[in-house]
């Protein structure tokens, strides 16, 4: 019991130790350049080109929006699916488990 | 056949949409099916289509989250889910996961980050399937011996088991995780989650895909609790990775919208599906998941070591991802139909008696 907790703490801080080493490693080496990116808008119009109009002046914001758009959808499509698998007349609340 | 292409507004790549229907249909049943986000064929599967690899890993992550809460939802309404559990991981999950997300605009800075996340992503897999499969051989070696001596096999027998001596480490706080019906310390589950979490961050997965196992093999969750539970976790998880993700101006939503679409249906197929396959099937199907994956991710590998083939390499990497994800994406689907076709004969039976 005792060498195996003992196991357990080396695991645990060599763990953590890697975590907090490997970032600075990488820091340590010669960085090549900056990555900016700038969406192109000069094909765009419309919703798309607001959208990218968005990205180039804040991120931020940008963000936020897609913070806010991804899991509403989500939820609006799985409550949709829902409907459509209750129509079909699966019992969607009960389950046996067969096995750990 | 220009309509089938749509223009990327922030990356500005040209994108075959169907691709994208399919590749979240595909991901929305496996992933509903295993409890994982299924980055793994959708990270590569959007760098196939033509996104540069750090947009792949933003967009997946995306539509993950998105994906991810769909199938919560319906794997909480069966009661697979351990909120609990899922928020204890949280706190090692968000530390973890930004850690990783770190490391790897560091790492695009020098330059090696496509590198980098795939020979992670080789060592990772072949160790996961290393896993799966022998714990699955040691159960059935279990059965076999059970049958020898005429009497059955108890049903919550399991072939690897290290979650019952983590479980012995008591160090407080101590808790009960009703649902999953395990006691253990709160620590357990934080560093598994920190550690799985930092793979996460690096990798652009939501984790479930070392989650998942380590819910089973290190927590000590049952299957089904650990798929539920999983999914939580990807979907939290993956909103806290899409901001960070979003942030750092690396997600593309149209192509994540579009994806969520197939994915809500795909996701619905795979939860359900859950309800007719036992625990030790589904961590058998997992196993081929694994394997299925590791030969993509050296198949691109070696494109990158010999452009020379590269014009036969490519192509196969594409064939195989996609094969894969069909076969099991239709294997899924159709034991969720021959399982809803024997429960809606059942009550037609029971109705008319």
């Amino acid at each position: 019991m005792f060498r195996l907790r003992k196991l357990w703490t080396w695991a645990v801080c060599l763990a953590l130790t890697l975590n907090f080493l490997a970032p600075s490693l990488a820091l340590a080496a010669k960085a090549k350049a900056n990555v900016v990116i700038v969406a192109d808008t000069r094909k765009l119009d419309g919703l798309l080109y607001w959208w990218a109009e968005m990205y180039n002046e804040s991120h931020l914001l940008f963000a936020i929006m897609t913070m806010i758009i991804i899991p509403f959808l989500g939820c609006i499509l799985g409550w949709l699916a829902d409907i459509v698998m209750n129509h079909i007349g699966i019992d969607l609340q009960h389950r046996d488990l067969a096995e750990k | 056949m220009d309509w089938l292409y749509i223009l990327m507004p922030i990356s500005g790549v040209n994108i075959f949409w169907p691709g994208l229907i399919i590749l979240g249909l595909g991901v929305g049943i496996i992933g509903g099916f295993f409890g994982l986000g299924g980055a793994w064929m959708v990270t590569p599967g959007l760098n196939i289509l033509g996104f540069p690899m750090a947009f792949a890993i933003g967009t997946d992550v995306a539509q993950m989250a998105g994906k991810s809460l769909i199938s919560t939802m319906r794997h909480g309404k069966f009661g697979n889910v351990d909120y609990l559990l899922g928020i204890t991981m949280l706190i090692g999950t968000v530390v973890g996961v930004e850690i990783g997300a770190q490391m790897v605009m560091w790492l695009e800075k020098i330059g090696s980050v496509d590198k980098v996340v795939r020979w992670l992503y080789v060592v990772l897999l072949v160790l996961l399937a290393w896993l799966v499969f022998h714990d699955v051989w040691l159960r059935r070696k279990k059965e076999r011996e059970a049958q020898a001596q005429n009497r059955e096999l108890d049903k919550s027998a399991t072939g690897v088991d290290w979650a019952t001596k983590l479980q012995a480490i008591r160090i407080p706080p101590v808790i009960h995780f009703k649902y999953a019906g395990i006691t253990c310390s709160a620590w357990l589950p934080i560093i598994v989650s920190l550690f799985t979490g930092w793979l996460a961050g690096i990798l652009g997965i939501g984790g479930g895909l070392i989650r998942m196992p380590a819910l089973v093999y290190l927590v000590g969750c049952p299957t089904h609790l650990a798929v539920g539970t999983d999914l939580f976790e990807v979907a939290i998880s993956g909103l806290y990775g899409t901001a960070s993700y979003a942030y750092k101006g690396r997600v593309e939503l149209m192509a994540a919208l579009i994806m969520l679409c197939g994915a809500a249906i795909g996701a619905q197929i795979g939860v359900v599906a859950t309800k007719y396959v036992k625990g030790y099937g589904i961590r058998f199907v997992f196993g081929l998941a694994v394997l299925g994956c590791l030969m993509s991710v050296v198949l691109k590998l070696l494109q990158a070591e010999f452009p020379s083939a590269g014009w036969w390499l490519s192509p196969l990497a594409t064939v195989e991802v996609l094969g894969f994800v069909s076969a099991i994406s239709i294997y899924i689907a159709i034991r969720m139909v021959q399982g809803a076709k024997a429960e809606l004969a059942a009550k037609k039976t029971a109705g008319n008696s």
